[in-house]
């Protein structure tokens, strides 16, 4: 990365905001045990079962009388991990594919686009409640059901951009000087999707984060005891009026969490955005 | 005319048609035959859409044409694939039109010319520095532009690097698709002088698109005309304006503008428009806008005839 580059980042102040935010979020991640004082946030005591917030338990209890405050920290791993891995999945398989489909065209193009069709055509958290459903119902599950329903955006951008640039002299040039089929793919279309695609994974965390976090409220992601936000919501839901605690805390924590990494992603694309190159 | 044994490519009866979504057929190149020798330049001059860049990407794989061969070397290129086709494509490069969209605007000078030696293992990634400047030298750049962006480069600075990237595998053809015309007169010319400086040097045999006879007359050692696909005249480059018998020839030439020509005359310009190549005429393809049609231009299609030693016509008229 060159100054410019550098200062380009630097200079946009939400950029920089959101990205110290974002590092503190990971850290807390990083650090639950430590920031939970030890406490376990699966290990439950039923004498303590909902109890309001106070000096022992800072964000009260929930059902079972685990501590909320440490399981919204140990949530926050387990939200971030998820995540992370279905968002680096989703844009790894979208872009190979979107590259390789705009680049050889033909039936190769015509197979990954009809069936990248086939899964647009459903409502996506609709498909990923009956894929979740049908997998059984885990973490795993949900972030393979999420990321089924999601490739497609990436490869139909990634294939769009691809065409774009495909029949350009340069192109066509280095294909002449004999560049390898793999080398065009590597040094040429991906170089030129890269930046868009980038930009949409960003912008995507703050979403899929909440699109996790609905399969668990549903009952189709991370299975009791895991702290997971969306879980916990659900287990609160019961004492919505009496313990409104149990679903506040989970719920500040998606709120801020989401917050942060969509602003991250819109100034990141401010920054980055081809169009003003 | 030239020495047949310095014969470097050859394209017989050579047909492009491409399908159209009605389901009828374009014919861009028809029956096109073709002769380029070692070291010499062979001008194709045409209007927009006459099908000369079409036949001249066949020469560098970018298609293949549906009827015909073209030999290189005894080898018909149109049915190599894979190694193959790999290794001769280091015998045969290409510069492009618009040396603004020639290049990877992502890639710096060095890597867009030594990109072709790197590709078949010419030269390690260590040497690339080395051989940039050395290229670049080659083509009249200082050696210090191999760090700079395509972008920070003018249109003639900018074709000169393309030039360069099609020389660095030392090929024996070049195929130029109008490589002067995006460029200033000015410009152009001293392009040409050095197109023709290194074709002396290295014996490189060129291809030389361009709509402009004028130009082409300057350099070419040879120059074909095509109108519709087909192939109208062949003739020597040197004095072509005055043997140049074709009548759509005739028009291409004095289409041309020149500082010297007598502006009180009255600018001929060529009648009508060129028939659809989606439906050619059964007669002379020029025959709707010729003036000097007779009634067999109608019918029957002239074929190629030498009127002089390397001098073809496909015209009723001028063969008698």
């Amino acid at each position: 990365m060159d100054a410019a580059t550098r200062k380009k980042f630097l200079s946009n102040r939400g950029f920089v905001l959101f990205s110290v935010l974002a590092i503190i979020i990971i850290l807390i991640a990083v650090f639950a045990p430590v920031l939970s004082g030890g406490i376990d946030p699966t290990a439950g005591d039923l004498r303590d079962a909902i109890m309001q917030p106070d000096g022992t338990h800072l964000c009260g209890t929930d059902k079972m009388g685990r501590d909320i405050y440490s399981r919204v920290l140990y949530g926050a791993r387990i939200s971030l991990v998820s995540t992370f891995i279905l968002v680096a999945l989703v844009f790894v398989i979208g872009t190979a594919l979107g590259v390789v489909s705009g680049y050889f065209g033909g039936w190769v193009d015509a197979v990954i686009m009809r069936i990248a069709d086939m899964m647009i055509a459903f409502p996506g958290l609709v498909l990923a409640i009956a894929v979740a459903g049908m997998l059984g119902a885990s973490m795993r599950n949900a972030i393979i059901a999420i990321a089924l329903v999601t490739w497609p955006k990436y490869a139909r951008m990634a294939r769009s951009l691809v065409l774009k640039i495909r029949h350009t002299d340069f192109v066509y040039a280095a294909i002449v000087t004999g560049s390898s089929t793999w080398r065009m793919l590597w040094k040429y279309m991906l170089p030129n999707t890269i930046t868009t695609l980038v930009i949409t994974a960003a912008t995507d965390i703050g979403g899929m984060m909440m699109e996790l976090s609905a399969l668990s409220f549903l009952g189709f992601g991370a299975q009791p005891p895991t702290p997971e936000w969306g879980a916990m919501l659900n287990e609160g839901r019961d004492f919505m009026q009496s313990a409104p605690w149990m679903m506040i805390y989970p719920g500040f924590a998606i709120f801020i969490t989401v917050v942060v990494f969509n602003m991250l992603g819109d100034n990141l694309r401010d920054i980055l955005d081809p169009r003003e190159e | 005319m030239f020495d047949e044994k310095d014969l470097l490519i050859e394209a017989r009866h050579v047909t492009r048609r491409f399908p159209t979504n009605d389901g009828r057929l374009l014919t861009a190149c028809n029956d096109v035959n073709l002769k380029f020798y070692k070291g010499k330049t062979l001008g194709i001059v045409g209007e927009s859409g006459c099908g000369k860049s079409t036949f001249m990407r066949f020469m560098v794989w970018l298609d293949t044409p549906t009827e015909g061969e073209i030999f290189f070397h005894g080898k018909d290129i149109t049915k190599m694939k894979g190694a193959e086709l790999h290794e001769n494509r280091q015998h045969i490069q290409m510069v492009f039109q618009d040396p603004s969209t020639s290049f990877n605007p992502k890639m710096k000078i060095k890597e867009i010319v030594c990109e072709p030696l790197l590709n078949f293992n010419r030269i390690s990634s260590s040497e690339v520095d080395a051989k940039a400047r050395e290229l670049l030298e080659l083509v009249e750049l200082p050696g210090d532009f191999a760090d700079r962006y395509p972008h920070n480069m003018s249109g003639g600075q900018r074709q000169r690097v393309a030039i360069a990237r099609a020389i660095a595998l030392e090929p024996e053809f070049i195929v130029m698709d109008e490589a002067t015309s995006a460029l200033d007169v000015s410009v152009q010319k001293t392009v040409i002088e050095l197109i023709t400086r290194l074709q002396r040097e290295k014996n490189i045999a060129i291809g030389f698109i361009a709509h402009d006879l004028g130009l082409i007359e300057s350099f070419a050692h040879q120059v074909a005309v095509m109108y519709l696909g087909n192939i109208v005249e062949v003739m020597p480059g040197e004095g072509l304006s005055d043997i140049c018998c074709h009548p759509y020839s005739r028009a291409l030439l004095n289409s041309v503008f020149d500082l010297k020509m007598d502006f009180s005359q009255k600018i001929k310009a060529i009648e009508g428009e060129p028939p659809s190549p989606l439906d050619l005429p059964q007669g002379c393809p020029f025959s709707n806008r010729c003036p000097d049609c007779v009634d067999d231009c109608h019918h029957t299609k002239p074929t190629l005839t030498e009127v002089a030693p390397g001098h073809l016509v496909a015209c009723h008229c001028c063969a008698r």
